[in-house]
């Protein structure tokens, strides 16, 4: 294989790390924000929920920034499609992941109930609306948006935004904050105790078992859907445009790729085996080990939507032959390498020093040590 | 075709947002300095009085950096929301920067930020001191990369133009990480934060011995932060006058309007110190002028000279018509991939191929474009010259005046006497604002004088915009400017109950409340003291 296909197939499964590493991280903390206003009945209960991720979730943070850039600097022509395509979804999901950074500062600031209350409402939007949106962008992958390129590939979109809110795209939207409830449940268990805790436990359990229904949904949906088949195009590995390629759609499609290599299957069997026993985890009140069941829960999901769409990355549904592919949306060869070796060196850097982090902050955070102190989160 | 409204409408939302972002981050870049500076003064001589000070100011600063945060999302957003073509045209070179920019540097400065807050009373001193510089590092090594991206949109190295894909690449990543640009503006923006940093510092501690209120306290901050700032401005000014000279070089248009250049004038040029330059009649009207000063400033020699907006136009001229078969080339090449012929005539016109793309905006078909179309679009490289040229003394004069205040600020201060010169104290912290403004003026200069380019010389700034609607445009632009607004308020409304609250009573108590407790209580009270 050419050297160039290699780097584009790691990048892709980079991609694939960065994206689950965003999941995982960011959607706990979005999590918690989602479930704020019920595990945290009185004031003192939210501040104790925000301070168990008041530590991290700036650090966190950073990967969903990082997964914007690991785009825009490994598949540009991706991040160009789908961020001015999605335009109207993408401000939401901006506009609300704004709010977050103040909501967590500012929040304890001021003793006003009002204030604070503003502030909890803007932590749950900021912590519902991404993941909605992250799930939905998944969803209509699968479909493919309506976008064309012009002779120098300006990209024109040319559908609504009602139209990115259809069905299977809510499905993977709802998936996806089931998930990230259920981190932030287990993260909330994690650090608090008593009536928090039992709350948060409850949460766990029942998102779980939701996520275990709607990603068995997804599964019978995209059987009976249409997907896209490469027919032709320039040679993987070789510099190449969406402009020079032939594509069809086939019912089913989209499970060709388990079909043709079974091994395959252990992606999606990963994906209901994290939900499960994350699931029973939590029912055990083993709460740590129910939080490393949801990484490998979104592991599973985020795994199985990229398998299943290989090698396609944005599908087109008004102009199937300009879908984007793996070999034809991503940087050039010295990019993708410069990369490789960034990624090499920083990416363990970034895992170590966070767990650092964590170490560092172990342990309960409790109501009256928050309550002391008029200015923690 | 681009629609021209919606490309003005996208320009407008790009510079409100980061001009907004960008009253945020030179605050970051110089506390974070500070705070790492007043730290160590703690660790090593283990006086209260410096964790005091650090805890207060590492407040202040998060109130600051929340903000620069969120705002620091929209840019990363934007490029690929409204910027599409852009994106995936220079994606291949300018994604990397922005991405390694995440791995690299935000990565340390959000982590470590989470142990400065939180970890007062769980690290050792040691440790924490270690953790301040992390997000000190972080936040530069962020400008650094950030800059590398934006001096290759002024001064485009380490990248051509590959005709099969339709876009440029990356040919040398060292070229683009160590262009001159690159340098002298990472430390020119960084070094202005500092200066930031110290007037804030050395303004609201000004305010507080106008009070007679925390005055151990600020007198301490107010000597720190203005040895800080003295050398910072010093550091501006030298490397501002680096950047002008490297500036004048790759972008003789932006250096042109800076100066207010119409007519290419023989050695030594004189300097416009005032003027009201005219586009329309490319004249200026009631010029004062300094001889012989242009030459000296921008060529550092008296028989220099620099290009005027006429010869500049002119040199576009020729530029666009050997550009014009470039484009073409290209629009056969997209239909046929790897057309002989074609790849031929690319190559030989293929320096000019930005230049082509400029008359395209009157054109589609560039083979058709007429003398006067080929005359608009070279009138089009020159950028509008009175915002340019008065930003630019805008900022000098800002950047003078500081000077000033901090060689005063050290005097008094090392005098021992910077109490009692009340009148002085005041100037204090009406400086306040200064650098905040001279920040701004500075991106104006720098970005106003790129146009009509995204990528100097490379892509125009009509083609890069995304394709969207007028509908769409107003959508965002009134979102933004409703959230940013309210946000503003409220950071502004904190920040001030922050300062007037001022640091914990009584003083030097920070160190005897928590320091032994290593328990969950520290952890909370970290945050409280940070």
């Amino acid at each position: 294989m050419e050297l160039y296909a290699v780097l584009q197939i790691t990048w892709w499964l980079l991609l694939g790390v960065l994206l689950i590493g965003l999941a995982v991280m960011v959607g706990m903390d979005m999590g918690v924000g989602t479930i704020l206003r019920y595990v945290g009945r009185t004031d003192i209960e939210r501040r104790v929920a925000l301070n168990i991720i008041g530590p991290h979730w700036e650090g966190n943070q950073v990967w969903f920034v990082l997964g914007g850039g690991a785009v825009f600097a490994a598949f540009p022509l991706i991040y160009a499609t789908a961020f001015s395509g999605f335009y109207v979804v993408m401000l939401l999901l901006l506009w609300s992941m704004i709010m977050r950074p103040l909501g967590f500062e500012y929040r304890s600031k001021l003793p006003s109930a009002a204030w604070r209350s503003t502030w909890d409402w803007a932590l749950f939007v900021s912590g519902l609306v991404p993941m909605v949106v992250f799930g939905a962008a998944f969803g209509n992958l699968f479909h493919g948006a309506p976008f064309h390129f012009s002779w120098n590939l300006t990209s024109t979109y040319t559908g609504s935004f009602l139209g990115l809110l259809n069905p299977f795209a809510i499905l993977c939207g709802l998936l996806s904050v089931a998930l990230s409830v259920f981190m932030g449940s287990a993260t909330v268990m994690n650090g608090a105790v008593d009536a928090i805790y039992e709350r948060a436990r409850t949460l766990a359990r029942l998102s779980a078992a939701l996520a275990i229904v709607l990603f068995a949904i997804g599964g019978v949906w995209v059987r009976g859907m249409q997907g896209f088949v490469l027919t032709s195009s320039p040679t993987p590995g070789i510099a190449q445009t969406p402009l020079q390629q032939a594509v069809s759609l086939v019912d089913g499609a989209w499970f060709g790729n388990f079909h043709a290599h079974p091994l395959l299957w252990v992606v999606p069997v990963l994906g209901f085996a994290g939900m499960l026993l994350g699931l029973l985890a939590a029912g055990a009140r083993r709460s740590h080990l129910a939080w490393w069941l949801g990484a490998v829960a979104w592991l599973g999901v985020i795994g199985t939507a990229g398998v299943a769409l290989f090698p396609f990355l944005l599908p087109s549904s008004s102009m199937p032959a300009q879908s984007l592919t793996v070999w034809n949306s991503s940087s050039s060869q010295l990019t993708l390498t410069w990369m490789v070796g960034f990624a090499a060196v920083f990416v363990p850097l970034v895992v170590w020093y966070t767990s650092w982090a964590f170490y560092v902050m172990r342990g309960k955070v409790k109501a009256e040590h928050v309550a002391a102190d008029e200015h923690a989160y | 075709m681009h629609d021209i409204t919606v490309v003005d409408l996208s320009r407008w939302q790009f510079a409100l947002t980061a001009l907004y972002h960008f009253l945020f981050v030179p605050l970051t870049l110089g506390l974070s300095f500070l705070l790492a500076a007043m730290e160590t003064v703690y660790v090593t001589t283990g006086k209260p009085i410096y964790r005091e000070i650090t805890q207060f100011w590492g407040k202040l600063f998060l109130i600051n950096f929340a903000l620069g945060v969120a705002t620091g999302l929209t840019m990363e957003f934007e490029f690929g929301t409204n910027w599409s073509f852009y994106s995936s045209f220079v994606g291949d070179i300018f994604g990397a920067p922005l991405a390694i920019e995440g791995l690299m540097a935000f990565f340390l400065e959000a982590t470590f930020i989470g142990m400065m807050v939180f970890g007062w009373d769980r690290l050792k001193r040691g440790q924490h001191l270690a953790v301040t510089y992390m997000v000190a590092l972080g936040s530069n090594l962020s400008a650094l990369w950030i800059l590398i991206a934006n001096s290759f949109m002024q001064a485009p190295e380490g990248a051509s133009f590959n005709p099969t894909t339709m876009r440029m690449e990356l040919s040398s990543l060292t070229q683009l990480i160590f262009s001159h640009d690159a340098q002298a503006k990472f430390v020119h923006t960084s070094i202005a934060g500092y200066v930031t940093g110290a007037i804030f510092v050395a303004g609201i501690s000004a305010w507080y011995m106008l009070q007679r209120r925390h005055v151990e306290l600020a007198r301490r901050s107010f000597r720190m932060a203005v040895l800080f700032g003295v050398l910072a401005t010093a550091g501006v000014i030298t490397l501002g006058d680096a950047l002008g000279f490297i500036g004048g070089q790759a972008q003789p248009t932006k250096l042109a309007a800076m100066e207010g250049l119409w007519k290419s004038e023989p050695a030594p040029m004189p300097f416009n110190l005032i003027a009201f330059p005219s586009q329309q009649g490319q004249m200026n009207r009631g010029e004062v002028q300094v001889p012989y000063a242009l030459s000296l400033l921008v060529t550092h020699s008296l028989d220099g000279t620099v290009p005027g907006v006429d010869q500049l136009e002119r040199e576009a001229a020729a530029r666009i018509r050997d550009g014009i078969p470039a484009v073409s080339a290209l629009q056969t090449l997209s239909a046929h991939p790897g057309d002989p012929a074609a790849l031929a005539q690319f190559r030989s016109h293929e320096k000019d191929l930005g230049y082509g793309f400029l008359v395209q905006r009157y054109a589609e078909d560039v083979s058709q474009a007429t003398e006067a179309q080929i005359a608009t679009a070279a009138r089009d490289t020159i950028p509008q010259v009175a915002p340019i040229f008065w930003s630019f003394r805008a900022m000098v004069a800002m950047g003078l005046a500081m000077l000033a205040f901090f060689v005063l600020a050290v005097i008094y201060s090392m005098r021992n006497n910077i109490e009692h010169k009340r009148w002085f104290l005041k100037i204090a912290v009406w400086m306040i604002p200064v650098p905040f403004l001279a920040c701004e003026t500075g991106w104006l200069v720098a970005e106003l004088g790129r146009q009509p380019w995204t990528v100097y010389g490379m892509l125009p700034t009509w083609m890069s915009a995304s394709t969207h609607s007028v509908g769409y445009m107003v959508f965002s632009l009134i979102g933004f400017v409703a959230l940013y607004t309210a946000f503003i308020i409220a950071e502004m409304y904190l920040m001030v109950r922050a300062i007037r609250k001022g640091p914990d009573e009584p003083h030097g108590s920070g160190d005897g409340r928590l320091i032994n407790d290593r328990s969950q209580a520290g952890r909370m009270a970290g945050y409280a003291e940070g």
